[in-house]
């Protein structure tokens, strides 16, 4: 839809789900029973997730709702429950007064660090995108990312499967129970 | 000993004269000899602990109490006996030491007069140096010990050697039977060789070595008993008081090589018109040099520990303490003449404070019932005549005095030596083990028994009083009539002190010393008439014992006696035609007599009337003095020391000593202990350096520690602040970057 | 829009900077770093607008590594947990010394 709301609409749900997506983590950070935690940044990251489909990275977007929202999620989910961690545990496992303040104080020096650091440093506008990201004739949606990753990053792709089988058999040889022998 | 050669161009060059360095070196020998025989001795058989044969020279009796702790008198009873009860073993190397002691002593006087001999026959304009060695080449400075013969030193190499060889001979017969026999011989000797480095240096430095060895060497005889604490207490009073005088010393050393280059006194005189004359630089140098003196010579303020070192044994009394150690100061002031004449101000306070030592001690010497003791403040009171000779610029005079005290002092010392000697051996024939040896109160009517003694030592004693002929007028006339002489009209007379014109000052002064002269014979014969007249408070058992020291004792005194009887012959003045004139004052013109005749400057020789009219009044006063004392003095009236009654009023001030060392104690003494105790111990040591530098030094170890345990906590949450807060530091870099 | 994501980004990683100081249950603070990998995913999908597919390709990476860093850490926990009965950062101090 080409008309002179569009910009609107789209900063409007820009800022909606930006907000969403803060304040969904600013809950999870402050939960005091993992679970609940863990469902407010279930939350953060579906607005993440709506952010990245806005942002014409379709595949990221759903990527992020199957893998990391439904996938990494749940074994947090699942890790929490088998170890019976859902209820709010008799000793706080939050700093005291003193640790919470100071670590506001740490957080925020970090972020207007950062923000003064990146403060327009370039003119974002001029520089023209080597491959545009943008829809491709013959790929559809995923077409210019796909030829990325399986041209010019075939062996980082390669490896990061190599990585996977790893770390499937790590977590199975961490997870194992032992017995007094071995 | 490494050599220079001999410096050539001097008449005395090829004579005798150049074994000079042999007259310390000798002594020195004696000192090794005798200490290694000491040590070797003691391997074998223990220490020569004074109370090794088990008698206890312990007790220090201080005669009148009230002295504080610090400064028990320490009147010891010298001179370990034997009797019958039990033998006494004589030190195994005894003979062996008997004959090295005396013995280097002797052939170094021999040396001496043969040196002097030559001297004699030579024109003694310059002095004669020997260049030793090169000690001290530092840039511009070079101090060598090098040692300088010239008529001042020879006078003091004589009555050094002399005298010291004479006390040596004594000395073998009263130390005969202490178990310490080397010690004692090893330090006497070691001390003479100091003393003849402190006359003989051609250089203040050299001078220094010897003016300190010989405060050492008093130490070590003073403590020589030192299994008695109060012995040792008493070295150390006297080593500690010296050391005062020595700050002087040095800062006079300083300032005089940073005004005029030079230490040795060629080139002090050389240099000297760099130090103004009479101005503040000059007179600062004297009253430094003269600040060590009242150490060394025990003046006001410094003379505290003489009496103390009473405590030692009676030859070392002769010797260090009357004759020559003492003396260092008044040949210091000599030897410095052309400094001293030129800051009236500095000589004027010089004969100042020896006139008021002089009568001061005087006073004290009054009311003394210790017989060493009473020596001991007549030497502290002629030091103070002394001073007042070479305060005046009339430096000959003073040295004279020096030489003629030198022999009537070391008699009077030697003879009290050969009564306590022959008390303690009638107490000990009586087991008499509690009265003291040394109290006039015990003594009396000796003159039955020890008849060579009570002769020689009323020679003495007309000798000090300043009775004509014998040769302690004869010095002492010299003096005052200087002192009067000055105050007519000289340089110092035309100066002031302290806004006081000097005339009067020396008037005062003059004053100071005809009353000192009358004290002197008053207790001179007060002594005498106590020891050896009346009737005798022995007690029954041990008078009977009473008999004169063996001839090995009697014998230098004698030889003592002799000399103070015909001292003056040395220097006969002129109303006394009875030989040459002058025969001192023209041996040391060459030395002095540049300075004297600046300080004189201003002022003419005496009228013979008034000559004649001092002179009057000298003796006259003498007479009346020993006059006086026998008239009111009644020895029949004492009794023995443990039934005497306490003195009272005046007399009792007097008796103890004006409570100077009290006093001392309680401004100085006092508040340094107690400052070195709380603010020095418990505040700088325990507070600061413990506390702060050793403890804190471990504290902040342990905490840089913990501090650095914490990065290996395992505390996983540590390390995210850890991380955290290190990112957040490298973008800060960033930051100024951009 | 892409200097708003990019602080909207910054934002989200300090919060989970705090999380991760503050919290000291060991799973929480897990999660706490997914939450900063999120971020940091979003900045570069963000950017990816400007620099091209090489973005989008990245954060395909940083979710796979995520997820391999989910399965093994959680393991981990799990046997530490098994060793000690608690996941409270406080006890888990093996690395001492």
């Amino acid at each position: 839809m080409q008309n002179e709301f569009l910009p609107l609409l789209y900063s409007f749900h820009f800022y909606l789900f930006g907000l969403i997506a803060i304040a969904a983590a600013l809950a999870f950070v402050t939960r005091k029973s993992p679970v609940a935690a863990a469902m407010w940044l279930v939350v953060t990251m579906f607005a993440l997730a709506a952010l990245y489909v806005m942002m014409d990275a379709q595949f990221i977007g759903v990527m992020q709702v199957l893998v990391y929202a439904g996938a990494i999620m749940v074994v947090f989910l699942f890790v929490v429950m088998l170890l019976n961690l859902g209820h709010p545990s008799e000793i706080s496992d939050m700093r005291g007064k003193w640790g919470r303040i100071f670590g506001g104080f740490v957080g925020l020096a970090l972020l207007a660090e950062v923000l003064t650091l990146t403060r327009n440093p370039m003119d974002l506008r001029l520089i023209v995108p080597a491959i545009p990201a943008s829809v491709n004739a013959t790929g559809g949606i995923i077409g210019n990312v796909a030829g990325s990753l399986f041209h010019d990053y075939l062996l980082a792709f390669e490896l990061t499967s190599v990585l996977l089988l790893i770390a499937i058999a790590g977590a199975v040889v961490l997870g194992k129970k032992r017995n007094a022998n071995s | 000993m490494l050599q220079a050669p001999t410096p050539t161009g001097h008449p005395l060059s090829d004579t005798v004269a150049q074994f000079v360095w042999l007259l310390p070196l000798l002594p020195l020998l004696g000192f090794v000899l005798n200490g290694a025989l000491s040590l070797k001795a003691a391997a074998k058989i223990g220490p020569s602990d004074p109370s090794a044969n088990g008698h206890d020279h312990g007790d220090a009796h201080s005669d009148g109490a009230g002295a504080a702790v610090h400064h028990t008198e320490a009147d010891h009873d010298d001179s370990h006996i034997s009797h019958d009860d039990h033998p006494v073993v004589r030190h195994r190397y005894a003979g062996l030491v008997s004959l090295i002691g005396p013995g280097v002593l002797v052939l170094a006087f021999g040396l001496a007069v043969a040196i002097f001999t030559a001297m004699r026959s030579v024109d003694m304009a310059q002095p004669f140096v020997d260049t030793l060695f090169r000690w001290m080449p530092v840039s511009d400075m070079r101090i060598d010990v090098a040692l300088q013969l010239d008529p001042l030193s020879m006078v003091m190499v004589l009555v050094i050697t002399g005298i010291g060889a004479l006390i040596h001979i004594f000395s073998v017969g009263y130390m005969q039977d202490d178990p310490g026999y080397p010690r004692y011989f090893a330090y006497l000797n070691l001390f003479v060789f100091f003393m003849l480095l402190l006359v003989l240096g051609a250089n203040y430095p050299v001078m220094f070595v010897g003016w300190e060895g010989v405060g050492l060497c008093s130490y070590l005889l003073i403590g020589f008993w030192f299994s008695d604490k109060a012995n040792a207490d008493a070295g150390k009073k006297a080593f500690i008081v010296n050391r005062i005088g020595d700050f002087g010393f040095l800062i006079a050393m300083f300032l005089l090589f940073a005004n005029t280059g030079a230490l040795d006194f060629a080139g002090i005189a050389a240099n000297i018109d760099k130090l103004p004359a009479g101005g503040a630089v000059v007179t600062a140098i004297c009253l430094f040099f003269f600040l060590g003196c009242t150490g060394k010579s025990a003046q006001i303020p410094l003379y505290i520990w003489l009496p103390d070192a009473m405590a030692g044994p009676t030859p070392v009394s002769a010797l260090i303490h009357a004759a020559t150690m003492v003396t260092a100061g008044v040949y210091l002031i000599a030897r410095s003449s052309l400094l001293f004449s030129m800051a009236p101000v500095a000589s004027l306070t010089v004969a100042l404070v020896g006139g008021l030592t002089a009568l001061f001690a005087a006073t004290i010497g009054l009311k003394q019932w210790d017989i060493k003791k009473v020596l001991a403040y007549s030497t502290v009171s002629q030091l103070g005549y002394m001073f007042v000779g070479v305060g005046v610029g009339a430096y000959t005079a003073g040295v004279f005095h020096l030489v003629t005290h030198a022999f009537f002092k070391a008699l009077l010392f030697l003879g009290s030596g050969s009564i306590i000697f022959a008390m303690h051996r009638a107490y000990h024939a009586a087991h008499n083990h509690s009265d003291d040896a040394q109290d006039m109160r015990n003594m009396g009517g000796l003159k039955k028994y020890m008849p060579v003694t009570w002769v020689l030592m009323w020679v003495a004693t007309l000798a000090i009083a300043g009775i004509p002929v014998f040769s302690g007028f004869v010095s002492k006339d010299a003096i005052l009539g200087a002192v009067f002489e000055r105050a007519q009209g000289s340089t110092l007379a035309s100066s002031a002190l302290l806004g006081i014109p000097g005339s009067t000052i020396l008037y005062i002064v003059y004053a100071f010393g005809l009353a000192a002269a009358l004290l002197t014979a008053i207790y001179m014969t007060r002594m005498m008439l106590y020891t050896f007249h009346g009737p005798n408070r022995t007690g029954a058992g041990a008078e009977a014992s009473l008999r004169e020291a063996p001839w090995i004792m009697t014998g230098p005194l004698v030889v003592l006696g002799v000399l103070s009887a015909v001292g003056g012959w040395l220097n006969l003045p002129e109303f006394l035609p009875l030989g040459p004139q002058g025969v001192f004052d023209k041996w040391l013109e060459p030395v002095v007599g540049d300075a004297t005749t600046r300080i004189a400057a201003g002022g003419g020789a005496l009228a013979p009337s008034t000559e004649q009219a001092l002179i009057g009044t000298a003796v006259a006063i003498a007479i009346a003095g020993i006059a006086i004392a026998v008239v009111r003095l009644k020895p029949a009236a004492l009794v023995p020391k443990k039934n005497s009654p306490e003195a009272t009023g005046f007399a009792k001030v007097l008796e103890h000593k004006y409570y100077v060392d009290e006093a001392y104690d309680k401004a100085i003494v006092q508040p340094v202990v107690n400052g070195s105790k709380y603010i020095l111990w418990k505040g700088v040591d325990v507070g600061i350096i413990d506390g702060l530098f050793v403890n804190g030094a471990a504290l902040f170890a342990r905490a840089a520690g913990w501090m650095g345990s914490q990065l290996q906590s395992g505390q996983i949450g540590t390390y995210a602040w850890v991380l955290v807060l290190g990112v957040i530091a490298l973008l800060g870099a960033f930051a100024r970057v951009h | 829009m892409i200097a708003e994501a990019l602080t909207l980004s910054a934002v989200l990683f300090a919060i989970g900077v705090i999380g991760v100081l503050t919290r000291r249950n060991a799973i929480i603070v897990f999660m706490c770093v997914e939450l900063m990998l999120n971020a940091v995913n979003l900045s570069f999908v963000a950017l990816s607008k400007l620099y091209g597919a090489t973005g989008q390709v990245f954060v395909i990476f940083v979710m796979t590594v995520a997820a391999a860093e989910a399965a093994v850490g959680l393991a981990i926990i799990i046997s530490i947990f098994r060793h000690q009965e608690s996941v409270n950062l406080k006890d888990i101090n093996l690395l001492r010394g």
